[in-house]
């Protein structure tokens, strides 16, 4: 029964989180700071993992496809296809699980645990709404763009390292990614951006919201919140594919 | 003036609250003492909303709490202040910070209007100096009283205090203990406290409440406590050796 307990728990916490704001003032200002913190703060990390995934696909792309019968630019298409259509999504999201959902639980563990959002609730604010709300909808504007960036910067880097080290010239490469571009493994590309995003900051506002046994509760909570939003993006992942493809 | 009426709160099969009745006044200091698990911190969460009992009523005057539409729920709620075991202050937020957060939150003030109040708070809990601070700059008692700032920079019909003297020094208990009596007459505010500090009862407590085991054992003024035949409060009061040999001095005083 716990599971489905848990399942209730969640829905109505996201039901609650999008009742009318006492100030949208306020609520617009939490937003911001939410896509500061979820944006800017993710930044690094994106663009460390998104070069050095790009680099690596080519050169191994480049090592299995080094045939004279296969054109050079076929590594571009290869490189630019994995980068959009898992790569980018998937791994990004993986890393953005760890990242942004341990801190999105253990903000909110700490605040339960410290009786700040009992605090909220007495003074009448919608707990659930003011904390919840802005943390699900800066991931839901804020993911995507990062995804966006690390696929750019995958092909990107891709590119230089290929170029670098005589495997496939600038043009070719390029000239392969332009090929390969589909509106349809775009919109596939972003379905699980806007996916992986929700998970994400709705499993971990739950996680956290929820915590309960002081400094060890909310560890565990942030533990879970990782887990979960892992195990759910693998699986969502291989669920979108199938739709899609 | 608060009404709680046949409080009843089971978890897990355990009765914790059996049946609590209670009236507080407004202008007084009500004090609900016990020992620890005798229900005092889920009466109070009870009677502010934070949980909702199985059975009875919490009425602040007149007006019933559970039942109500979710929005006549929040107007009550707005008028009810609360200080925390912990203060409970956003971390994230100066303190000036914190004490404007109801009044941006619920008021349409400008940000004047808004700066004043917070400044007429802070200097009441005498605390202006600190309002560029982050909770974390401050002592226990100094957060304890930006948390009393808070609860009234709205204004509050009724002030809830959980424990405000739990890890602080004697000194700064009897400040805080003070001024939650100056506010509580001041405002005229129905106060109600939740205690085991036996310096805060007598020092300010103008009701009290002994609740045993979830049960409502005695009720009156803190000078008829002393004297009272219930072997349970007997126990409670008179754990400390310090009261056992005053409350003895003072028998062998009237003997005399």
């Amino acid at each position: 029964m716990l599971p489905f307990t848990d399942f209730g728990k969640y829905l109505l916490l996201l039901r609650n989180s999008i009742r009318r704001p006492e100030s949208t003032r306020m609520y617009a200002k939490e937003l911001f700071k939410e896509m500061n913190k979820i944006g800017i703060g993710s930044l690094g990390i994106v663009i460390l993992i998104s070069v050095f995934l790009g680099m690596v696909t080519t050169l191994q792309t480049a090592y299995q496809l080094i045939v004279a019968w296969i054109p050079a630019s076929v590594i571009g298409e290869i490189v630019t296809e994995t980068a959009m259509l898992e790569l980018a999504p998937t791994i990004t999201g993986l890393v953005l699980a760890g990242r942004v959902g341990s801190s999105l639980a253990s903000e909110l563990g700490t605040m339960r645990v410290k009786e700040q959002i009992d605090a909220l609730d007495v003074m009448g604010v919608n707990s659930a709404a003011f904390l919840v709300f802005p943390k699900i909808l800066a991931s839901l504007v804020v993911i995507p763009m990062l995804i966006l960036i690390s696929t750019a910067l995958m092909t990107l880097s891709g590119a230089f390292i290929g170029n670098n080290s005589g495997i496939v010239p600038y043009h070719d490469f390029v000239a392969g990614a332009i090929d390969i571009f589909k509106v349809k493994v775009f919109i596939l590309s972003m379905t699980k951006a806007y996916t992986f995003a929700f998970m994400i900051s709705s499993i971990s506002c739950y996680q956290g919201y929820y915590s309960s046994g002081g400094a060890t509760g909310v560890g565990k909570s942030s533990t879970r919140a990782v887990v979960w939003s892992c195990v759910l993006i693998l699986f969502s992942d291989y669920i979108i594919a199938q739709l899609f493809l | 003036m608060i009404e709680v009426i046949g409080l009843r709160k089971s978890f897990e099969g355990t009765e914790v609250l059996k049946g609590i009745d209670a009236r507080f006044e407004p202008g007084k200091i009500n004090m609900i003492i016990g020992a620890s698990g005798s229900g005092k911190t889920v009466t109070i969460k009870c009677m502010v909303g934070l949980i909702e009992p199985d059975h009875g009523d919490v009425r602040y005057s007149g007006r019933t709490v559970y039942g109500l539409h979710i929005k006549e729920r929040k107007k009550i709620r707005q008028e009810i202040g609360m200080l925390f075991q912990s203060a409970a202050l956003f971390d994230s937020m100066t303190v000036y910070e914190n004490v404007a957060f109801p009044l941006r939150m619920f008021t349409h003030q400008p940000e004047k209007q808004i700066k004043e109040r917070v400044e007429f708070c802070l200097e009441r809990v005498e605390l202006s100096r600190a309002s560029q601070k982050f909770p974390s700059e401050i002592s226990g008692g100094m957060q304890k009283r930006v948390g009393i700032a808070r609860a009234i920079a709205m204004d509050i019909k009724y002030l809830y205090c959980d424990e405000p003297n739990s890890g602080l020094d004697p000194v700064t208990s009897i400040v805080i203990d003070r001024l939650i009596k100056e506010i509580t007459v001041e405002y005229n505010i129905t106060t109600v406290v939740n205690t085991h500090d036996m310096n805060s009862i007598f020092e300010v407590g103008d009701n009290v409440v002994y609740l045993h085991k979830g049960a409502k054992l005695w009720e009156g003024h803190p000078n008829e406590i002393m004297d009272s035949e219930v072997p349970e409060l007997r126990d409670f009061i008179f754990a400390s050796p310090f009261i056992r040999n005053a409350y003895q001095h003072k028998l062998s005083f009237k003997k005399d």
